[in-house]
């Protein structure tokens, strides 16, 4: 095996495993600290209520209860950072109301956090908070996404700072061109969409430890998140006024994220302040029903969407308008979802030359709202693929015909919602997944279904997304109170074994087999001599975490740029110790070589000669093999492809079997294969999840939360999934990343929905069915069809 | 007021002192220390949980400590040999990428020997439908049944 093309690109077995495979994975709730106490959130019973009294005496004197804190003790700190400003159409600023660390004087969610036990076990914090004497005023709750704003007249105001319960109203893209394109099309195919609300359900509910040390006059955290640095930053210095350089934030063993574990939440912050006036370490791990009460959820957008054609067939106009449901407060990243990630996409693969997309975000008596697997993307490719394919049918083409008219083929392409995409070719896409899908075969697979008396249909989706959100630059100007760079850092030991510090996070991903693949291929040295180090602000130097499909893309370059310095020194010592002209020096296969001679020197030697410098180059170089670097790209990565489902359905009960499903994605460059099908798998099953099964309930009347466990959450299980025809290995690498890669967790998210509810229209031969398609949705629009 | 059990747990001989309402996946976790076990929802439904209680797959957190007097539990940590080798369910899952956070595995790897093991399964419909109360989030179930069969395979040798 060559040693420059040794790792890349091959199924490397991931070395993570045989830890989770034995039991010896340590997560969270793993972590039990010598004094342990524990804590006991009491959460509130109301979707909308005000606190007439809240009386902790009782609580406070039962056994082994040690503290109990309530929204009085954090009147003097700052209420939980939006991470994204998102200005009106107006230019004036979105409503921002406090998101306090426990409530303030009023409940705005079932499941808000009314106050927190500390006691010495949990059963005992539990049994406390039940003495906790609570006077509740309660007020008629705001629910529904499609009326919230309607509701202002009720005195309904979830907030009093936003009395019609508007966070924002934005909008992006040609408004009076997108109208003119309407008014003069041959053809207008109209949709209305209700993307369905979403809880994540990352297997590893969320969970906290923090301690303080008197001595030191610092806290450290033990943190089930995705972004440990992010969570320290937004902590310290917006909520708690805590100096960074006093607190250690360590995310260990993630039990999967998915988005939920982004945001900096009210638990883990109530801890860290208790922490100091307990004097011990206090640990929280949510259960699950909790989870569904408080995890920020996902989607829950109402759209409506007119997309206008000629007479064959080509795009000339969309209009989207758009109700985004908040939920209660602002998420660390909520503002930025249905705008930022959502109206810059809907281009889609297409030369739309006219959009306008205006977005409404509203509160409601919810749970907050934020960033879910694809996180905006999702919600608009759901839209755009499914109104093309309901168009392609209203104008009597064939979807595939239809969305190759309007592919952009050339490239850099401007849209005309603010991306630029940088390479792609969609068509070779579509081509290799209609091969793959078999779509020759269909119309007999239909004919021996019909035969059965079922029904079978083929739905399309040909997604794109942007992942890697940058340059911070532009971010900044769009509203980002973020920078969303990466760091990284190679440490070279003196005997030429390397650690990486990288701050993207890994709770699934597979990075310390993918980033040590990566750097292997460039020091060409073997894997086992690298190690990967993430997840502890004490150890890595800085790092923006891991979502929106960046880690490899955004961080993966940071550790490249960080290893090209270590060469670039090791260039330096190498022409020392072989007397040769700096410029003289190459490095391959793990050595450095003069040029055009036999002469040189290994890897191993010149770290060594780093470490030891006896004969060394002092006056131009300092002694050490260790660097870093921060990446901020110069644009997002485009991953693209086509989804093509089939499915059979039962007429008779409404139950969908989805037969065949069918992923063909441009990812670029592919560093490990398995891990990129495995992650392609994952979003597949989330996607489908979504389309079929899982929907977050609240009720209208009340704002109790409906499908607040898996007794009533629809989970995929392995029962409900086909196996799936993944291929990834065709691409167009980035442009503009030194690896040429553009992000693979959420596209089979973000693809499949469309997908799968375009096929069941096609089964059924009817315009629209509301997500998730259950067996109820379906019988009806069968019975309706007929 | 506590109950005095005694049970083998990974082969070694346990006595110990449990309240009467500990379920037997906190004794687990909490009294012994054996963290690959699991807590993943409160309704017996994920089965992130599941170790074995006299070669069965058990939902640890559907058994109180105190059911398990006398029995014989096994946990994720006491499945591979005592020389490190994988057990070939555990190898499996490995070679097939069956797991990626990790947090469902242990339940899923339990669960998976025992489905070999008292009901036969083989084919992949056997084996969906069989895994249908373990709960995974991030592999969509494509590699899991891959490895199981392949498991299955390997421990039929």
């Amino acid at each position: 095996m060559n040693a420059r093309q040794g790792f890349i690109g091959q199924k490397v077995e991931r070395r993570e495993d045989g830890r989770f495979l034995t039991g010896k994975g340590q997560y969270t709730d793993d972590i039990t600290l010598q004094g342990q106490t524990h804590a006991y959130f009491l959460r509130s019973p109301y979707a909308h209520a005000r606190i007439q009294r809240l009386d902790t005496s009782a609580a406070a004197t039962a056994p082994g209860v040690l503290g109990i804190f309530t929204g009085e003790h954090f009147k003097a700190v700052g209420g939980l950072p939006c991470g994204w400003l998102i200005n009106n159409l107006d230019g004036s600023p979105m409503k921002e109301p406090k998101h306090p660390v426990l409530a303030d004087g009023k409940v705005r969610y079932v499941g808000d956090r009314v106050a927190m036990v500390v006691a010495q076990t949990l059963d005992q914090a539990q049994a406390a908070a039940a003495l906790i004497e609570v006077d509740y005023e309660e007020l008629p709750p705001v629910v529904d996404t499609a009326t919230a704003k309607g509701l202002s007249a009720a005195g309904q105001a979830v907030h009093d700072e936003a009395p019609d319960n508007l966070c924002y109203h934005w909008g992006i893209g040609d408004k009076d061109g997108t109208a003119a394109a309407l008014a003069s099309a041959a053809h207008v195919t109209t949709l209305q969409f209700r993307n369905n609300r979403l809880i994540p359900n990352a297997m590893e509910p969320r969970c906290a430890n923090a301690s303080y040390d008197a001595n030191a006059d610092s806290y450290t955290l033990y943190v089930s998140n995705q972004n440990p640095h992010v969570e320290r930053l937004l902590m310290c210095a917006f909520v708690l006024g805590i100096p960074e350089h006093k607190m250690r934030v360590v995310a260990p063993d993630v039990g999967g994220g998915f988005g939920s574990k982004i945001y900096l939440y009210g638990e883990e912050t109530a801890l860290v302040f208790a922490s100091k006036t307990i004097k011990r370490p206090i640990k929280w791990t949510c259960d699950r029903s909790e989870a569904f009460l408080s995890d920020a959820h996902g989607r829950d957008h109402v759209s409506h969407a007119q997309l206008a054609l000629d007479k064959d067939g080509r795009f000339l106009g969309l209009k989207v308008d758009t109700t985004a449901n908040m939920g209660a407060y602002l998420s660390t990243f909520s503002t930025c979802i249905p705008t930022i990630l959502h109206a810059t996409l809907l281009a889609g693969q297409y030369k739309t030359p006219k959009i306008w997309c205006e977005i409404q975000a509203v509160f409601t008596n919810t749970a907050p709202v934020d960033a879910y697997r694809g996180a905006g993307r999702p919600e608009a490719t759901y839209l755009l693929e499914r109104i093309v394919e309901t168009a392609a049918h209203e104008l009597g083409l064939d979807p595939a015909e239809i969305r190759r008219r309007n592919f952009i083929t050339e490239f850099p392409y401007a849209t005309p919602v603010g991306l630029t995409y940088d390479t792609g070719d969609y068509d070779a896409t579509m081509r290799r997944a209609i091969e793959l899908a078999d779509v020759a075969g269909f119309a007999a697979r239909r004919a021996a279904s019909q035969a059965k008396g079922l029904k079978r249909g083929l739905g399309y989706s040909a997604y794109i997304e942007a992942c890697g959100i940058a340059p911070s630059s532009v971010a900044g100007a769009l509203g980002a109170r973020a920078g969303l760079f990466e760091a990284g850092e190679v440490r070279v030991h003196p005997t030429g074994k390397v650690t990486i510090f990288t701050g993207s996070h890994s709770h699934g991903q597979g990075h310390e087999t993918t980033f040590a693949q990566v750097v292997a291929d460039k020091l060409g040295i073997p894997m086992d001599d690298i190690s990967i180090e993430h997840g502890d602000t004490g150890k890595v130097l800085f790092g923006m975490g891991t979502y929106g499909s960046r880690s490899l893309s955004v961080g993966g370059t940071a550790i490249v740029k960080a290893v090209d310095k270590v060469i670039a020194k090791g260039k330096k010592i190498a022409a020392h110790l072989l007397e040769a002209a700096d410029t003289d020096i190459v490095f391959e296969g793990g050595e450095f070589k003069v040029a055009g001679t036999d002469k040189k020197v290994p890897f191993a030697q010149v770290s060594l000669t780093a470490y030891v410098p006896h004969n060394f180059p002092h006056d131009k170089l300092e002694p050490g093999l260790n660097e870093n670097a921060f990446y901020d790209p110069s644009n997002f990565t485009y991953p693209a492809g086509t989804y093509i489902c089939e499915v059979e359905i039962d007429p008779a009960t409404g139950h969908t079997t989805v037969e065949r499903m069918t992923a063909v994605d441009d990812f670029g460059n592919v560093i490990n294969p398995m891990i990129v099908e495995g992650q392609v798998h994952g979003g597949l099953a989330q996607g489908i999840g979504q389309a079929l099964l899982e929907h977050g309930v609240y009720d209208n009347e009340t704002g109790q939360l409906l499908t607040g466990s898996y007794m009533d959450y629809a989970m995929p299980r392995a029962d409900d999934l086909p196996s799936f025809t993944v291929e990834t290995a065709q691409g167009t690498p980035c442009t503009h990343n030194p690896l040429g890669v553009k992000g693979c967790g959420e596209a089979g998210a973000i693809g499949s929905p469309p997908a799968v509810i375009n096929a069941i229209c096609h089964a059924l031969g009817v315009k629209d069915v509301a997500m998730p398609a259950t067996p109820y949705t379906v019988w009806q629009a069968a019975r309706a069809a007929r | 007021m506590g109950l005095q059990i005694t049970l083998t747990v990974n082969g070694e001989p346990v006595t110990k002192t449990v309240e009467a309402n500990t379920l037997l996946v906190s004794f687990i976790r909490d009294t012994l220390r054996l963290t690959g076990t699991h807590v993943g929802c409160d309704t017996s439904q994920c089965g992130a949980c599941t170790v074995h209680v006299n070669g069965r797959a058990t939902k640890s957190c559907g058994m109180l400590a105190a059911q398990a007097q006398g029995a014989n539990v096994t946990t994720i940590e006491g499945l591979a040999a005592a020389d490190g080798t994988l057990h070939p369910m555990q190898a499996a899952f490995k070679a097939c990428h069956g797991l990626q956070c990790g947090f469902c595995t242990p339940g899923m790897v339990m669960s998976a020997v025992d489905l070999v093991q008292h009901h036969g399964c083989r084919s992949e419909s056997q084996v969906r439908e069989a895994l249908e109360g373990n709960i995974c989030r991030c592999t969509g179930y494509h590699n899991i049944v891959k490895a199981v069969q392949q498991g299955a395979a390997a421990m039929a040798q």
